[in-house]
């Protein structure tokens, strides 16, 4: 679904993304996994179109995406829940949910989809007419998901959304992740809680200083020795 | 108190216009961080606009004001795709100064086209006066307060309500992430500047039928007293500008009225200098606010 081929991505002077390759099948959740600065946001937002490439291919379902706007990359079904939330402070719940479905028309699966996002985050249900900047971060978060999940994605990169959140509130997370994937999104997730990432991930790719140095399954990945130093904690 | 009271109402007309002026300074503000220094053109060409679709095509007051907020509009939106577009990350200073240079080129363009003469509006509105208790109120203070009002609630609404304005609410708070969501960020920067551009070719046309007298340089004063009012009530909120507006107004009446038409001008340069020393977020600016 997804073909990443020998991208290069630079902040100026700095390397960000070395040669970097990766694929994501449909139906799977694929984890992408890292140490701070390792270039985990920077290949999530080159997809999005937010950061360009100097060089190197970026192909969904077949078609190049590599230097397109950003919201024509939202149009064609890639989706972004951005690290540290992003939702837009000064709109209410309801109003942040109503932008992530900005783009689409049918109004009756509109409709459906936000009372799916209420099924999955009740909680946002119950605040819908309050500020988002007036929710809790685990608010916020769940609210930045279901905003996501509105815009119908086919594919949804999910940018750390364990990040800051009590440990009840991860498991409750990642359960829902692997919901929505079973609901038919295609996932690749990012994250710095790597024993649940790879617990639930199909497949997954270790980044190191802008390079894929591991991948292949979930699993396997979950036994490797070197990921177990750098990120297992033993 | 009479005479206070008189000037108040004179002074809400004017206010009402630095309002609608200072709206336009606002949004674009809230959304690009920009100053547009050639907003008082625009309302100077909206006035231009008013004069010849009056004058020469004869048209009534309702269609004139459609064509100079819609020709102020387009010229808004053509300022910013050429000038500002291609600066969008470009230093400030840069952007700054272009928004100067734009703002010369379009008032000596006019004078160059039509000569520096001021040219004498024709009668638009109906000119008769109400006397309510001893106070002296013109149909046309009246009318250009009604459609100030009239074309705010409509701002507001389309802010509030609309897809449109939560799209611009959402680009003012965060670009990035409001482009996450498909929103057209560029389309949305265009209708902002149509927005206020309309507004302040809206003002223009007001101006021209109360003062009854156009020129090139007219948008430089108003253009001015309108940003200082934006910066009073705190730059980038909208309700803001529009209590800025009236403040500046009410404050220019009482001191032209009680002290000397001399000091009309200095009211403006003195509520900035006190603003930027008391409260510099401006009056209805918090530490985070909404921005569009
Ligand atoms: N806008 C930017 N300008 C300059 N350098 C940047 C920018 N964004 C990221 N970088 C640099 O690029 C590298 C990769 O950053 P990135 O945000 O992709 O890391 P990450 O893997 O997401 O890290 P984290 O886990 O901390 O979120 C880092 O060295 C970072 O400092
Ligand atoms: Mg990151």
């Amino acid at each position: 679904m997804l073909q990443i081929e020998g991208l290069n991505v630079y902040y100026g002077g700095i390397h960000a993304l070395k040669d970097l390759s990766l694929e994501v099948e449909q139906g799977e959740i694929v984890s992408l996994i890292g140490a701070n600065g390792a270039g985990k946001s920077t290949t999530l937002n080159t997809i999005s179109g937010l950061v360009r490439a100097k060089n190197g291919k970026i192909l969904f379902k077949g078609q190049s995406i590599t230097s397109m706007p950003v919201h024509d990359v939202v149009k064609a079904g890639i989706v972004q829940v951005p690290e540290g939330r992003r939702v837009f402070a000064n709109l209410t719940v309801r109003d942040n949910l109503e932008l992530g479905a900005y783009l689409r028309r049918d109004k009756a699966a509109v409709a459906a989809d936000m009372r799916k996002v209420f099924r999955l985050f009740p909680r946002l249900e119950e605040r819908q007419s309050q500020l988002a900047g007036t929710l809790s971060g685990g608010e916020q978060q769940m609210l930045a998901i279901g905003r996501g999940l509105m815009a119908a994605p086919q594919l949804l990169l999910l940018d750390e959304p364990s990040m800051g959140l009590a440990p009840m509130l991860v498991r409750e997370i990642f359960r829902i992740i692997q919901e929505i994937n079973k609901m038919g999104a295609t996932i690749l997730l990012v994250e710095q809680n790597a024993h649940m990432a790879l617990a639930i991930a199909h497949r997954a790719y270790v980044l190191e200083t802008g390079r894929v140095v591991l991948s292949g399954p979930a699993k396997q990945v979950l036994e490797m020795d070197e990921v177990k130093k750098a990120y297992l904690g033993g | 108190m009479n005479e206070f009271l008189q000037q108040v109402i004179n002074g809400l007309s004017l206010g009402s216009v630095y309002a609608l002026i200072a709206l336009g300074y606002t949004m674009v503000y809230g959304i690009v961080r920009l100053i547009n220094f050639a907003h008082g053109d625009i309302y100077m060409i909206g006035a231009f606009i008013g004069f010849f679709t009056t004058r020469v095509l004869h048209l009534s007051f309702i269609p004139a004001l459609i064509l100079s907020m819609a020709c102020a509009s387009l010229l808004g939106v053509i300022i910013e795709r050429l000038a500002y577009k291609p600066l969008r990350h470009a230093p400030r200073i840069a952007i700054l100064i272009t928004a100067i240079g734009v703002s010369f080129l379009i008032e000596y363009s006019m004078i160059w086209a039509f000569s520096p003469q001021p040219r004498a509006y024709p009668d638009l509105l109906a000119n008769y006066q109400l006397q309510l208790a001893g106070l002296i109120i013109t149909a046309q203070q009246l009318f250009i307060l009604g459609i100030a009002i009239i074309l705010m609630l409509g701002l507001h609404f389309l802010v509030q309500k609309t897809k449109s304005g939560k799209a611009m609410r959402a680009v003012s708070y965060d670009m990035d992430a409001a482009a996450l969501m498909g929103i057209n960020v560029n389309s949305v920067i265009s209708f902002t500047f149509a927005i206020g551009s309309a507004l302040a070719g809206a003002a223009g046309l007001l101006v021209g039928v109360y003062y009854n007298r156009i020129d090139p340089l007219m948008g430089i004063m108003p253009g001015l007293k309108a940003f200082v009012a934006a910066v009073l009530g705190g730059i980038g909120i909208i309700p803001g500008a529009m209590v800025g507006g009236i403040i500046m107004g009410v404050a220019e009446s009482l001191v032209s009225g009680f002290l000397s038409s001399t000091y009309r001008d200095a009211v403006a340069f003195a509520i900035l200098i006190i603003i930027l020393l008391v409260k510099p977020t401006g009056l209805l600016g918090k530490r985070s606010v909404e921005k569009v």
